[in-house]
């Protein structure tokens, strides 16, 4: 919108005669314009998609150093332990305030830097202007910013490893009072948590305005494919679970800045003396602010996937979805519920009986939408002619994963249970099968899928069944013993792993195994990588709809989509998203934009 | 490439997207400052007492520690902010921008008279040594306070632009930047309305 | 929207913000004076808030516009505001049924 003139007429887009128009596409925008500042969706979703995969990476790495002290405490890291210097790893042993450290860290960069710009930042901003028929989101510049201050929140968590005490160590939740008296690291933390929860806020302010404003003409909103309604319910999600997060973020910036006592009780005693504060504060405030975030959170982590799963399922089984309406409905229901849950994570906080009562009843309750979601995937399975693509066998181990995810939590849902399996390993396994081997498994099978339109050539399939099968299996060598571990009371948080511990005793030497799963998994990302960057020029070359599919930016738009405003015209939507072997039509997909 | 529905509104939601997009914000705000008062609820229903103890001396009413005068005048000068900045809108929908100019500034400077009072009243408090770290009634006061009085620079950041360098819209796309008058006097009743809510829990309950 | 306002509309709609500012600078004065009763805490607390409700309202109806505005926006805020009632009501009842809060025994 910068460099308009008075009155130009002479092109007028398909939908609205706007007389001002701007002129971006008249002449070539610098290589910074084009690839590094760039207001094209398109590009702010691969740059979204390369970093979050690079931070996902990342915080794999946290966490396969931290299995080996888990599986050898003690001992010297073999081959890298040199390269760490002697504040955190002296000799190549890792020291405890180090792994307290990339524990905190490796939850962060998981969740905030990796999944959710993952699932929201690249799938969300690629994917859902292609598929509504919009030339781009509704707020180009904002977008720019988005990804922008997206980045420099990495940097700053990233950076906090280097400062006085090294980064966060009071875990990804940062609970005080603990949090409030660690070193600089936390407040870093705090920092780059702005960052992020700004950068968030205006995805989600242009998500929303982008799906509501810019459907093509003739596409409702129950024409929308389910993908964008995930998206849709995980941006209200995000703009409004977040800001109590913030606020809490702000006073703990506070009480570790300014001093006050927001969090801090009265009569404090640290190390044998009393903390110098006005007291006062109370440490579950923190919590209930933390977990009304953090809990729709999950489902900012969760709905996008199914989103996908449901889009690659769809696709493949060449068949409409079962139950569309049913499920949007769910999804719907569920981003409601999801507000209202949270005290679930605070169970032995010492919560009176009514008001557990209720946050147990509410828990019980959105586990049905959840539940209705993943059977009518799975029932959308039921007499399809499927076929096992790579997308497709990711797609379908979602779906049991995702179930021993969402079925573990619900001993944790309920406090009886809860309290014995609070912040033991069973914890752990749970949100890791919902999150790992669910998410991220369902959003790798988004990037076999959307791989050919953004790129014009498709991801070997080899090398991708390749790294299907390790994955799954890994995946699983890892998260599986957790729930056994848990289950015979071993915490969460063990620098050793437990051994010192006797009821540990029949379960500890499982560390070892997982550990390898562990390394394995990272083995099996490889053939992922090569794949990943060698298909960019080797890949095999597609057409403008390679998979058969239905909706919009398979159908109107070509493989890469036109640089400015995707479309060379704007589709009209005539029919809903899943048209697949329609009796009497031509081929068995129709797509979305055919009168 | 144009992005539809940037000046007129769509059919069938009847708003442009910059309208949309600043309530979704509001919406946010809502939710940032709900968070902030809800804090401000759980420290309070769980303090013995109310402002309480503060160097030693027990204060019973917010009002005996801070300053009702300087905050009502406060209050009277952002609603008078609120005022010019709807006239300053309804000028250019009459196509009179040297009403706007006048308003706008006023608007402006209303703002900027805002928090010169703000400044001479934290600035007192900082004299007796009522810091934020002395009790949670001053935290809560400076947090809260000091947030929105972000908020007031933010506005004023945006009205100033629309002011000065971003005025010159009213030349090319008149009708664009009418929207932007709105949105942005859609932000800075925000703030206004936040301010109503603060001025009776803080400094009189 | 902006095009459909007539001349005469918009000045209309301008001596409704005159009178509104009226009204909120009465009830300014209003909430100092009730200040100043040094009510209990319950009556300061209902009459405050219900001055700055009216206050609030007044400013979103007219200077907001929220009088005549699209479903959609309504949409938004009614969630909005759905979702901080479930806060404001469930951080005061889990704090009023924690340990050491409200009930005490």
């Amino acid at each position: 919108m910068a460099n308009s003139a008075e009155g130009s007429t002479t092109h007028e887009t398909h939908h609205v005669a706007e007389s001002h128009a701007d002129h971006d596409h008249h002449h070539e925008l610098g290589f910074w314009r084009k690839y590094v500042f760039s207001t094209d969706h398109k590009v702010i979703g691969i740059q979204y998609g390369l970093t979050s995969l690079l931070f996902l990476f990342i915080g794999f790495t946290f966490m396969m150093l931290m299995r080996w002290q888990l599986a050898y405490p003690g001992e010297p890291l073999p081959l890298i332990g040199w390269l760490f210097s002697d504040e955190t790893m002296p000799g190549g042993v890792m020291l405890p305030e180090f792994y307290n450290q990339l524990g905190a860290m490796h939850g962060t960069i998981m969740v905030f830097l990796g999944i959710v710009p993952l699932a929201v930042g690249a799938f969300g901003n690629y994917v859902v202007p292609l598929q509504i028929g919009a030339p781009d989101m509704a707020f180009p510049k904002l977008n720019m910013a988005s990804y922008w201050v997206y980045f420099v929140g990495g940097i700053v968590m990233l950076v906090s490893f280097w400062v006085p005490g090294g980064a966060a160590q009071s875990g990804w939740t940062s609970y005080p009072p603990l949090a409030n008296i660690v070193m600089t690291g936390q407040t870093m933390w705090l920092i780059g948590m702005v960052f992020l929860i700004t950068s968030s806020l205006l995805g989600a302010v242009n998500f929303l305005t982008t799906i509501i404003q810019l459907r093509a003409d003739g596409l409702t909103f129950f024409r929308l494919p389910f993908f964008v309604w995930a998206q849709f319910v995980t941006s209200f999600l995000l703009l409004l679970a977040f800001p109590p997060l913030e606020a809490a973020g702000v006073l703990q910036l506070m009480d570790r800045l300014v001093g006050t006592s927001f969090f801090m009780p009265s009569g404090l005693v640290v190390s044998g003396e009393a903390l110098d504060v006005a007291g006062g504060g109370s440490p579950l405030l923190w919590q209930h602010l933390f977990w009304f975030l953090a809990h729709p959170e999950v489902y900012v982590l969760i709905l996008p996937a199914m989103g996908i799963v449901a889009e690659v399922i769809a696709n493949n089984t060449r068949k409409p979805l079962w139950g569309y309406k049913v499920m949007v409905y769910s999804l719907i229901f569920l981003g409601f519920m999801s507000f209202i849950v949270w005290a679930h994570h605070m169970f032995i906080t010492g919560m009176g009986t009514a008001i557990s009562g209720f946050f147990q009843i509410t828990t019980m309750i959105i586990s049905i939408p959840s539940v209705i979601i993943l059977s009518a995937l799975l029932l959308s399975l039921w007499g399809g002619s499927i076929r096992f693509t790579t997308p497709m066998l990711f797609a379908l181990a979602f779906l049991p994963m995702f179930g021993i995810g969402g079925l573990t939590g619900l001993p944790l849902g309920l406090a009886p249970t809860d309290i014995p399996l609070h912040d033991t390993m069973y914890v752990i396994g749970h949100f890791h099968y919902v999150v790992a081997p669910g998410t991220i498994l369902a959003l790798f099978a988004g990037i076999y899928y959307w791989y050919p339109k953004a790129t014009g050539r498709k991801l070997n399939d080899t090398l991708g069944k390749l790294h299907f099968w390790g994955s799954l299996i890994f995946m699983n060598g890892i998260f599986l013993p957790m729930f056994i571990q848990g289950m015979a009371g071993v915490s969460r948080r063990l620098y050793d792993g437990g051994q010192i511990y006797e009821f540990a005793e029949g379960v500890v030497h499982y560390n070892e195994f997982m550990s390898i799963s562990a390394w394995l998994l990272a083995v099996a990302q490889i053939p992922f990588i090569i794949n990943f960057f060698m298909s960019i020029w080797k890949g095999k070359e597609v057409d403008e709809n390679p998979w058969e599919a239905t909706t919009l930016e398979w159908t109107a738009a070509p493989s890469p989509p036109v640089g400015h405003g995707n479309f060379e015209t704007i589709p009209v939507a005539h029919r809903g998203p899943y048209e697949y072997s329609v009796p009497g039509a031509a081929t068995d997909f129709t797509p979305q934009n055919q009168p | 490439m144009d992005i539809p529905y940037t000046i007129t509104p769509r059919a069938d939601t009847g708003v442009y997207n910059a309208k949309l997009g600043v309530w979704l914000f509001l919406a946010s705000e809502v939710m940032l400052f709900g968070g902030l008062f809800s804090a401000y609820i759980f420290l309070r229903i769980g303090a013995p007492e109310w402002p309480g103890m503060i160097h030693g001396e027990s204060f019973a009413r917010a009002s005996d520690i801070l300053n009702v005068p300087l905050a009502t005048l406060n209050t009277m000068i952002l609603i008078g902010s609120s005022v010019t900045m709807v006239l300053a809108w309804a000028s250019l929908l009459l196509n009179r921008f040297d009403r706007y100019r006048l308003y706008m500034g006023l608007t402006f400077l209303a703002g900027l008279a805002f928090l010169v009072v703000k400044a001479f009243e934290y600035g007192s408090k900082f004299e007796h040594g009522y810091l934020p770290a002395e009790s949670n009634f001053l935290a809560i006061y400076f947090t809260l306070t000091g947030l929105h009085g972000l908020h007031v620079i933010g506005g004023m950041v945006v009205n100033g632009y629309l002011l000065g360098p971003g005025a010159k819209m009213w030349k090319t796309k008149p009708a664009q930047f009418i929207n932007r008058v709105e949105v942005a006097g859609l932000y800075w009743h925000f703030v206004d309305l936040v301010w109503i809510f603060l001025f009776p829990t803080i400094y009189l309950l | 929207m902006a095009q459909t306002h007539t001349a005469e509309e918009v000045r209309k709609h301008v001596r409704v913000y005159l009178m509104v500012f009226g009204a909120l600078a009465v009830l300014t004065v209003v909430t100092v004076a009730v200040g100043y009763l040094h009510l209990p805490i319950v009556p300061a607390l209902v009459v405050g808030l219900l001055i700055a409700s009216v206050k609030a309202g007044l400013v979103a109806a007219y200077f907001m516009h929220l009088v005549s505005e699209r479903k959609v926006i309504y949409g938004v805020l009614i969630m909005t505001g759905l979702f901080l009632l479930a806060m404001f009501i469930l951080f005061i009842s889990a704090y009023a049924d924690q340990d050491g809060g409200l009930i005490v025994s």
